[in-house]
């Protein structure tokens, strides 16, 4: 199981989810997947995605705007 | 029902275009599969070197308009639609040509990008992706 880190700081919408969604596809499962990120919108919606995706969100973390949000595959 | 968005793109326009993709491209994220079928001033975006080539819908003052939205979104990072389309053909994202414009505007397969075209079409095409879809939009 490998832990995958993608930055999507700075990107807006609908960059952030797009590139969720490419980690995920590329992803084995068990890996997590960690996106670090600054996009409000982003933050809300990503784990909207994973649901979606049926996917676990295993943490959501913020410190000074910048979120960091880890997925399960 | 399948879990697909299916948009006709009708309008060349820039502004609209950029709304289509981004869209599609968030459907895409959310697991969805998607259709864009680029019909009448929509598919003249699809000609080679014609995807930036659209006005915008409204207050395009001869490009001046344009020009002023194009570098706010920049300053927005917001992706242009080269990225957008870029990443719509990775997540497997399908666009559907119509025939009858490219008759009435006498353009030729290979003045258009082959590459990213999946199906040459008419209305009957549309209507097949379309009812099977719970999400469709005109734009």
């Amino acid at each position: 199981m490998a832990e995958i880190h993608i930055n999507v700081t700075g990107e807006n919408c609908p960059v952030p989810l797009v590139e969720t969604r490419k980690a995920v596809k590329k992803a084995q499962p068990g890996d997590i997947i960690e996106i670090t990120g600054s996009n409000s919108a982003s933050k809300k919606e990503i784990p909207m995605a994973a649901a979606a995706l049926k996917l676990k969100v295993v943490s959501i973390e913020e410190t000074d705007g910048i979120w960091k949000i880890k997925i399960e595959k | 029902m399948e879990d697909k968005t299916t948009i006709v793109v009708q309008s060349g326009d820039m502004d609209k275009l950029y709304s289509a993709l981004i869209i599609s491209n968030g459907s895409l994220a959310m697991g969805m599969e998607v259709s864009l079928y680029f019909t009448f001033w929509g598919l003249l975006r699809l000609k080679k070197g014609g995807l930036n080539k659209g006005p915008l819908s409204k207050m395009n003052f001869l490009s001046l308009g344009r020009r002023m939205i194009l570098s706010r979104m920049k300053k927005n990072n917001v992706a242009s639609l080269d990225h957008l389309l870029d990443d719509f053909k990775e997540l497997g994202g399908r666009i559907i040509a119509c025939e009858m414009t490219m008759g009435i505007m006498g353009i030729q397969r290979s003045d258009l990008r082959e590459d990213l075209i999946d199906e040459y079409g008419a209305v009957g095409t549309y209507i097949k992706e379309a009812r099977d879809s719970n999400i469709t939009l005109f734009i």
